[in-house]
C-alpha cells in the first residue's frame, strides 16, 4: 500500500506490505535505527517515537496507520545538532546505562512534559509506566525528567 | 588535582541519546540472509519426525533439522559437569524443555522466515516432565539416561560435624526458595556472522568477546585466529549475556551458517524467544538451621542448598559453590556447614544472574539472623552488631579471605540515615493501634565476593600522533560505562584532559586478549590494568623525553597538573604529551609511547546494609515499599555518578525479586510467564526512590582499592526488603512469607498464621 508521511521534518511517499509495523518501518525502511524493538508484547516502550506531538509506541500501529501523520523519532529531537532539554537532563543526571530503553524514555517523557510541565514524582512515575528499564531502577530517570521540567522542556 | 572520585558525566552517553547506538541489529549487513529457529512447544517429548515440506515451499526458504547440521552438542561448560548433559545445538530425537530449537529456518527476510517457522510440523510423542527440583533430586524420571541421575553437580561441605548445634542454647530452622527469575536485559540477543577468506567474523550481543570466541571456534573446528567477535553496544547483559558458559547455542548455530552456506547470516531474538533461551537465575532452595546461645551470640550454621539448573547443566550447575563460600555472610559463625545439590528439570537453564550465588547466600543468613533474634528476643540490628566479623584480613569457615570491611559502621551509618529509633516508635505506635496499615522495618547486611574467580585482565596504552591516548582493554562496558571511567584512570596516570582518552573494546582482532565483564570485576582488574599500562607508557615517554632533552630519563618527571615532562627542578624546557607525540612520531619512535599491562587481582569483598521500610495492608496482603536506604561500600571509587548509578539499577532488581518477579512453569513445563505481560518487570510506578549512601574502605588486593559494585544493590536489598515484610507481619505470628512478597503470598502467610 501507498502511504505518505512525515518522519523528522522529511516527506516520505512509501510502498509497504499492510502488516508493517511502523517500527519496522522506520528501522529498515527508512533506516532510522534508533528507534529499539526490545520485546513482542507492546510491553517495553523502547520503540516509543511521537505520532502528531503525542508519544506512541511504534510497534501497536502498523505503517499503514501513520498515513497523513507526522513522525517524530529521537533522530529527529536534537535541533540544529543541540540535544534537546530531556536529552540533556538525561545526560546529566546519569539517566541511561546501557541506553537501549533510553530513544524510548526520552520520547516518552518529552510526550509526557508537554501534557503537563510540571508533574509530581507521582505523575512521572505514572506516566512513564509504559517503558520499561534494567539498568537504572528509575531513580535517575525520575531526577532527569523533574530537572527537564525545572529547564522548561 | 586528580579526576578520580569526581562525578564526570560519561562520554557514551551521547549515540544513545540521539539514536545511534550501534547495536548487533542496527548493524548494515549486505546480502544476509535472515535466520528463525523453530523451538519445541513441547517440555520433554520424543521427536518422531519433523515435515519441513510446506515451510520449504516458500520462495527463498531453507530449513535444516538436526541430521543437517554435523556439529557435537554444547558443553556442558568445563566445570566438571556430567558430559551427558551436553545440549544438541539442534534437538535430534528428544526436546527437554518449552523453546529448546528443533529446526533452523534461513530466508532472504524476516517476515518469510516468520511464516515458514509457522509452518514446519513437528511430530511428537510426550514424555514425563519433571519442573519440581524436589521430584528432580529422587531420580525417578531421568532427563538423561545415560547419566543415570539428574544431579548436575554438588557442592559437598569440608566436613561433617556431627556436633555442629553442641552447646547452643536455641536453634531456628526454616527454609526460604529464592525464586527463579528472567534476567531481562533490554536488549534481547543479536548476532550477525560473515565468513570471508577463511576467517569468521560474529557481531554478538555479549559480555565476553574474547571467551565466546575461543568457545565457538572451538565448535566449529576453527583456530581462534580465525574468529573475529566484535561486541558492539550491547543493551544489558546481568550475567545472562556470558555466552560461552550460559549453553547459548544460537551463536554458534549462526556462525557455523555463515561458514556452511558462503552467505552473511543474521538473528535477532524475539522477547518471547529470549524470555525461554537466555538463561534466568536464582532458583535455589536454600534450607537452613542457626545456633547460639541466649545472649544473642551465634555459634553454628548449617545450610542446606538444592538449586535447579534447568535441562542442560552450565555456569548456573556451579553457582552453589558461591552460595557455600559467603553463606555465613557478614558473621563470625565458629561452625558453619553448607553444602548444595544441583538437579536438571524441563526448564530453561539456570546462568548468572546479578548475583549469581551470592544474593541466595545472603537471602539465607539474613533471614536466619532475624529469625534467631525473635526467638532470643533481641532487636535484629543488636544481633547482627554482636557477630560482625570486626577484623581483617578475615578468614571464614567456609574458606573466604575477607580482604577489607567495616560492617558495624555500614549499619550504624544506615541505622542513622533512616532514623531507625523513630521507624520503630512509629511501627508501635501503629500496632497499638491496631489499624491494618502496619510498618515493617526490615535490615540486611551483606558482604559478597567480586572478581570471584580472581581473574586477570588486559590492559593496553597507545598515545596517538595528537598527544591523545587510546585504551584497549578486554573487559568489556553493556551499559557500566567503561569509556568514561576507565578513560578518567588512565587520564590521571598521563594527566592528560579526560576528552584525550579514548576507550576500545569489544573487538578481539584490536584488543589481544580478555575475559569480558561478569561478577563485577570490571575496575578492579580492568581498570587496574589500564592504570598500570598508562604508568609504563609514562615511565617510556621519561626515556624519550631524556632523549630530546638530552638530560638523564631519572630525572625527568611529568607534572600531571600540565600534562607536561621536564627535568626535576627545572620547570623549562619542557614537552607537553602532544609536543612529544609529534616530535616521536617525526622519528619513528611513537611505538614507544605504548604498553600493556596484564593484572590478576585477587577477589574483593563489597559490603553495607540496607534498610527497608515496608507498609503492610494485613487485609488484602499488599506491600508498599515505602523507604530504602542503602549504605553500599565498594572500596575506592572511581567515578561516584557512575558507582551509584549501578546501586540504583542493583537495588531495583533486589527489590523486584523481594516484591514482584517469578518466573513459573506449569507442570506441564509450558512457561506461563513467558514474555513481558505476564512477567513482572516492575516500571517506575512500582518502585520508589533509593536514598544511597556511599562508603569507602578501600581494598589491598589492587592499587585503585576498588571494589565491584554492580551486584551489591541486589545482594543487599532483597533481604532487607523480605525482613521487612515478615516484620510487618511479625505480630500475627508470621515468621516467612514466600517470595515475591506480592499481595497473594502475603494475605496466603497471613491467613496461615492466623489457621
Amino acid at each position: 500500500m501507498k502511504i505518505s508521511l512525515t518522519v523528522n521534518g522529511t516527506k516520505h511517499e512509501a510502498d509497504v506490505e499492510p502488516r508493517t509495523l511502523l517500527t519496522y518501518f522506520l528501522r529498515e525502511q527508512l533506516g532510522l535505527k534508533g528507534t529499539n524493538v526490545g520485546c513482542d508484547t507492546s510491553s517495553c516502550g523502547a520503540c516509543t517515537v511521537l505520532i502528531d506531538g503525542v508519544s506512541v509506541k511504534s510497534c501497536t500501529v502498523l505503517a499503514v496507520q501513520a498515513d497523513g501523520s507526522e513522525v517524530t523519532t529521537i533522530e529527529g529531537l536534537a535541533a540544529d545538532g543541540q540535544l534537546h532539554p530531556v536529552q540533556q537532563a538525561f545526560h546529566e543526571n546519569h539517566a541511561l546505562q546501557c541506553g537501549f530503553c533510553t530513544p524510548g524514555f526520552v520520547m516518552a517523557s518529552v510526550s509526557l512534559l508537554k501534557e503537563n510541565p510540571s508533574p509530581s514524582e507521582e505523575e512521572i512515575r505514572l506516566g512513564l509506566e509504559g517503558n520499561l528499564c534494567r539498568c537504572t531502577g528509575y531513580h535517575n530517570i525520575l531526577r532527569a525528567v523533574q530537572a527537564a521540567a525545572r529547564a522548561g522542556a | 588535582m586528580s579526576i578520580l572520585g569526581n562525578r564526570v558525566l560519561r562520554s557514551e552517553d551521547d549515540r544513545f541519546l540521539r539514536g545511534r547506538g550501534t547495536y548487533v541489529e542496527n548493524l548494515e549487513l549486505e546480502g544476509a540472509a535472515s535466520v528463525t529457529f523453530v523451538r519445541s512447544l513441547m517440555a520433554h517429548a520424543r521427536i518422531n519426525g519433523i515435515d519441513t515440506s510446506a515451510a520449504e515451499a516458500i520462495p527463498g526458504v531453507r530449513v535444516l533439522t538436526a541430521d543437517d547440521v554435523p556439529l557435537p552438542a554444547f558443553g556442558p561448560p568445563p566445570f566438571g559437569l556430567p558430559p551427558a548433559m551436553g545440549r544438541p545445538l539442534v534437538a535430534k530425537d528428544v526436546v527437554r524443555l518449552v523453546g529448546e530449537i528443533v529446526a533452523v529456518v534461513v530466508s532472504d527476510d524476516r517476515a518469510s522466515g516468520t511464516d515458514a517457522a509457522e509452518l514446519v510440523m513437528v511430530d511428537y510423542d510426550p514424555l514425563p516432565v519433571v519442573v519440581d527440583p524436589e521430584e528432580s533430586l529422587r531420580d525417578e524420571l531421568l532427563l538423561f539416561p545415560e547419566a543415570g541421575t539428574n544431579v548436575a553437580g554438588r557442592t559437598a561441605p569440608a566436613a561433617h560435624a556431627e556436633d555442629l548445634f553442641d552447646g547452643c542454647e536455641v536453634t531456628v530452622s526454616g527454609t526460604i526458595v529464592s525464586q527463579r527469575m528472567a534476567p531481562c536485559p533490554l536488549e534481547p540477543r543479536s548476532t550477525a556472522a560473515a565468513f570471508e577468506d577463511g576467517r569468521l567474523t560474529l557481531w554478538l550481543s555479549t559480555q565476553t568477546p574474547h571467551q565466546d570466541r575461543d568457545t565457538i571456534a572451538g565448535m566449529l573446528g576453527l583456530e581462534p585466529a580465525q574468529v573475529r567477535v566484535i561486541a558492539p553496544d550491547v543493551g544489558g547483559g546481568f550475567g545472562a549475556k556470558v555466552i560461552f558458559a550460559s549453553g547459548l547455542t544460537e551463536e554458534i548455530l549462526v556462525g557455523w551458517l555463515a561458514r556452511e552456506l558462503g552467505r552473511p547470516i543474521r538473528w535477532t531474538e524475539t522477547r518471547s524467544e529470549s524470555m525461554l533461551s537466555l538463561p534466568h537465575g536464582r532458583a535455589m532452595r536454600l534450607a537452613y538451621t542457626i545456633g547460639g546461645a541466649k545472649d544473642g551470640t551465634i555459634l553454628a550454621y548449617k545450610l542446606d542448598v538444592l538449586a535447579d539448573c534447568g535441562a542442560y547443566p552450565t555456569l548456573g550447575a556451579i553457582l552453589t559453590g558461591f552460595t557455600q563460600l559467603m553463606s555465613s555472610g557478614v558473621y563470625a559463625i565458629p561452625r558453619v556447614e553448607a553444602e548444595g545439590t544441583t538437579v536438571v528439570t524441563n526448564t530453561t537453564q539456570i546462568g548468572a544472574f546479578r548475583g549469581a550465588g551470592r544474593p541466595e547466600a545472603i537471602q539465607a543468613i539474613e533471614a536466619a539472623i532475624d529469625r534467631f533474634a525473635d526467638e532470643v528476643g533481641m532487636d535484629p540490628a543488636e544481633v547482627r552488631k554482636l557477630n560482625y566479623v570486626g577484623e581483617f584480613p578475615h578468614k571464614t569457615a567456609t574458606g573466604a579471605q575477607y580482604d577489607s570491611g567495616d560492617y558495624a559502621g555500614a549499619l550504624e551509618l544506615a541505622l542513622r540515615s533512616a532514623a531507625y529509633e523513630d521507624l520503630r516508635a512509629e511501627q508501635k505506635r501503629r500496632r497499638d493501634e491496631g489499624g491494618t496499615k502496619q510498618l515493617g522495618i526490615g535490615l540486611s547486611s551483606y558482604v559478597e565476593i567480586t572478581n570471584p574467580l580472581g581473574e586477570g585482565e588486559l590492559g593496553e596504552v597507545e598515545i596517538t600522533p595528537d598527544g591523545g591516548a587510546i585504551v584497549r582493554t578486554g573487559s568489556f562496558s553493556h551499559g557500566q560505562g567503561h569509556e568514561t571511567s576507565f578513560a578518567m584512570i588512565v587520564a590521571d596516570r598521563l594527566g592528560l584532559p579526560f576528552e584525550k582518552v579514548t576507550v576500545h573494546k569489544g573487538d578481539t582482532d584490536e584488543v589481544a586478549s580478555g575475559t569480558g565483564t561478569y561478577g563485577s570485576k570490571s575496575t578492579q582488574i580492568g581498570g587496574t590494568a589500564s592504570g598500570e599500562a598508562a604508568t609504563t607508557v609514562v615511565e617510556q615517554a621519561k626515556q624519550l623525553v631524556a632523549d630530546y632533552l638530552e638530560a638523564n630519563p631519572q630525572d625527568v618527571v611529568l607534572d600531571l597538573g600540565l600534562g607536561r615532562f621536564h627535568v626535576a627542578g627545572t620547570p623549562d624546557p619542557s614537552l607537553s604529551w602532544e609536543e612529544l607525540a609529534s616530535r616521536a612520531e617525526g622519528d619513528g619512535r611513537l611505538a614507544e609511547l605504548k604498553a600493556s599491562h596484564e593484572f590478576k587481582g585477587a577477589p574483593t569483598f563489597p559490603f553495607g546494609t540496607h534498610v527497608a521500610v515496608v507498609e503492610v495492608d494485613t487485609e488484602t496482603g499488599q506491600v508498599e515499599l515505602q523507604r530504602m536506604v542503602c549504605v553500599d561500600d565498594a572500596g575506592t571509587i572511581v567515578n561516584p555518578l557512575l558507582a551509584e548509578g549501578q546501586v540504583h539499577g542493583g537495588v531495583g532488581i533486589g527489590v523486584s525479586q523481594a516484591l514482584y518477579e517469578q518466573f513459573t512453569f506449569g507442570e506441564d513445563g509450558t512457561p506461563l510467564t513467558g514474555n513481558l505481560t505476564t512477567y513482572a518487570f516492575p516500571s517506575a510506578a512500582e518502585l520508589p526512590s533509593w536514598e544511597t549512601i556511599e562508603m569507602e574502605t578501600p581494598t589491598p588486593a589492587n592499587p585503585l582499592g576498588a571494589k565491584g559494585i554492580g551486584e551489591s544493590g541486589t545482594i543487599g536489598a532483597t533481604p532487607a526488603v523480605y525482613n521487612a515484610v515478615v516484620d510487618a507481619l511479625s505480630p500475627f505470628g508470621v515468621k516467612h512469607v514466600d517470595m515475591p512478597a506480592n499481595g497473594e503470598n502475603v494475605w496466603r502467610a497471613i491467613e496461615e498464621a492466623k489457621a
